[in-house]
């Protein structure tokens, strides 16, 4: 191993999230389910919901992606719980990287929006 | 000396700082950087002889077609090819695949079959399904076996009278295999089906001679191989091109147009419409000149010997998987790390200064054959050097558990 001290790569947030994902799982009688890929490096999230009464009751995601992506989808399954549709919808990047505390480049962007466009589509 | 310390100094983008340590480019089978000598060339061209190509009656005119056509003569002495009318400047890889792939997908039949392998590049894939797209054609694929080849038998198996070409990579663009060329190509004709080679991986890497490879089209990029970006070559075999009804048309390759029908110029400009890329020529001229005196089979060593080095050092890195062939194998080296992904690998090794790819490197047949969703790949070139190799190792083996 290095003797070297390097920085941390992420925020404790995107860190945390990807060691310990609070909200990776199969969500048994989801009511709805997307899926999409990140074309560029071909990571994949599925996010399924449960929504009673035009509310999230629980959500939970699955997939095969980078930190930066399953932290977001993490705290996106986060946020989302609780919310009325229409609140879930008007989720940003903004709002998941404020709880990510973290800014990231715009190359992995993509990261960060693949499970916002994928909840889009589940509850479209 | 060894070649990167003859060759070091040519590179001017060598000399950055990114992120504070030295850059160490691994990232060359993406896109190779570029000497100074192509750079000037380029510049020079702009600054002294630019004009359009062919038709141009004055001074400019004439030499920009002059160092156009004698780019021709370079890459036909370079790949060994037996005429310059084989030689078919491209817009890059892909296009010079889809030039053929277009051509051959107006002759196709109900019935007939295109023949690839799970090795390719989405570049050798998609042209071809959009060519038997509503022809009622398929592809059929060629799976692999072992560390990463061709099953040889599933070739013999698969190749049948039905087959009307057979398009596959010289090297893997992830996993560094050498595919048996001749031998595949041999097979290919014995059915009857023409053999087109996906050489953008190869060429920057091996010495070329298109006779002893014997194949119908091979198809190559100049950015990987010192030159510009924009360029590509399509060669083909002089009566195979002869009877290649063009797909595309435009101005330069035609002899005479009427409003509702036209007649073909000759070979090569019948397959070149449009004003091509002339700088980029000048510039893959210069590219050729400088990988000749450097020589190819020393080229071909030392890139080697750096990817061997590499699989060897990672190989020996705790939970760290290395894809390919162990020794016979081009300048990639593709590799995955317990507890990272991919993109999370090459963003970390970048806070060092060392530049990899990572993701499915547009091949993802071939990564769903390994296993994986993409993988860290590190590619080199004439100016890495034995310490770059163990300094990716090094900055490997010091990931740890999980970002």
């Amino acid at each position: 191993m290095s003797s070297v001290t390097r920085p941390a790569l992420y925020s404790e947030t995107i860190r945390e999230r990807w060691r310990r994902p609070r909200f990776r799982g199969e969500l048994l009688g989801a009511t709805a389910t997307a899926e999409d890929v990140n074309p560029l490096c071909g990571d994949r999230v599925r996010i399924q919901l449960k929504l009673d009464d035009g509310r999230v009751s629980a959500a939970r995601f699955a997939g095969d992606s980078c930190a930066i992506c399953t932290a977001s989808a993490d705290v996106l399954a986060e946020l989302i719980e609780g919310r009325s549709r229409a609140e879930a919808t008007a989720l940003s990047a903004a709002d998941v990287l404020g709880v990510l505390q973290t800014d990231v480049r715009p190359t992995r962007m993509r990261c960060v929006t693949l499970p916002i466009s994928v909840l889009a589509k589940a509850l479209a | 000396m060894t070649l990167d310390e003859q060759t070091r100094r040519d590179f001017p983008i060598l000399e950055r700082i990114v992120n504070g340590r030295p850059l160490v480019y691994l990232d060359s089978a993406a896109s190779s950087q570029k000497p100074r000598s192509v750079i000037e060339a380029m510049a020079r061209y702009y600054e002294t002889s630019h004009a359009n190509v062919h038709r141009s009656i004055h001074t400019l005119g004439e030499e920009a077609t002059e160092l156009y056509e004698i780019a021709r003569d370079r890459v036909q002495r370079f790949i060994g090819a037996a005429a310059r009318e084989e030689i078919i400047f491209t817009r890059g890889t892909t296009d010079a695949i889809s030039i053929v792939a277009e051509a051959i997908g107006r002759t196709l039949k109900p019935g007939d079959e295109i023949l690839v392998t799970d090795m390719e590049h989405h570049s050798n894939l998609v042209p071809w399904q959009v060519a038997v797209r509503d022809r009622g054609a398929r592809i059929r694929s060629v799976p692999l076996v072992g560390e990463g080849i061709l099953d040889l038998a599933a070739v013999d198996r698969l190749l049948t009278d039905r087959t009307r070409v057979f398009a596959f990579a010289h090297v893997s663009n992830v996993l560094g295999t050498i595919n048996p060329v001749a031998d595949l190509v041999a097979r290919a004709r014995r059915v009857g089906a023409l053999s087109l080679v996906d050489g953008a991986q190869a060429v920057p890497h091996l010495a070329l001679d298109m006779s002893a490879l014997g194949c119908d089209f091979y198809a190559f990029s100049a950015h990987k191989m010192l030159g510009p970006t924009g360029l590509g070559v399509l060669y083909g075999r002089l009566a195979v091109l002869e009877a290649l009804e063009p797909a595309r048309g435009g101005s330069e390759m035609i002899k005479e147009v009427w409003v509702d029908r036209a007649t073909w110029n000759d070979l090569p400009w019948r397959l070149e419409p449009g004003t091509p890329p002339i700088a980029e020529t000048v510039g893959l001229t210069a590219a050729i000149e400088y990988l000749e005196k450097l020589g190819m089979e020393r080229v071909r060593e030392h890139e080697q010997a750096l990817a061997v080095h590499a699989v060897e050092l990672l190989g020996a890195v705790p939970g760290v998987r290395v894809f390919g062939p162990r020794r016979e194998r081009g300048a990639v080296v593709s590799f995955a790390v317990d507890g990272w992904h991919p993109h999370d690998v090459a963003a970390a090794l970048d806070a060092e200064g060392i530049a990899v790819r990572a993701g499915h490197h547009c091949a993802q047949p071939l990564m769903r054959w390994c296993g994986v969703v993409g993988t860290s790949r590190a590619s080199f070139s004439v100016y890495n050097s034995v310490e770059e190799s163990a300094l990716l190792a090094h900055a490997v083996a010091g990931l740890g558990g999980a970002p």
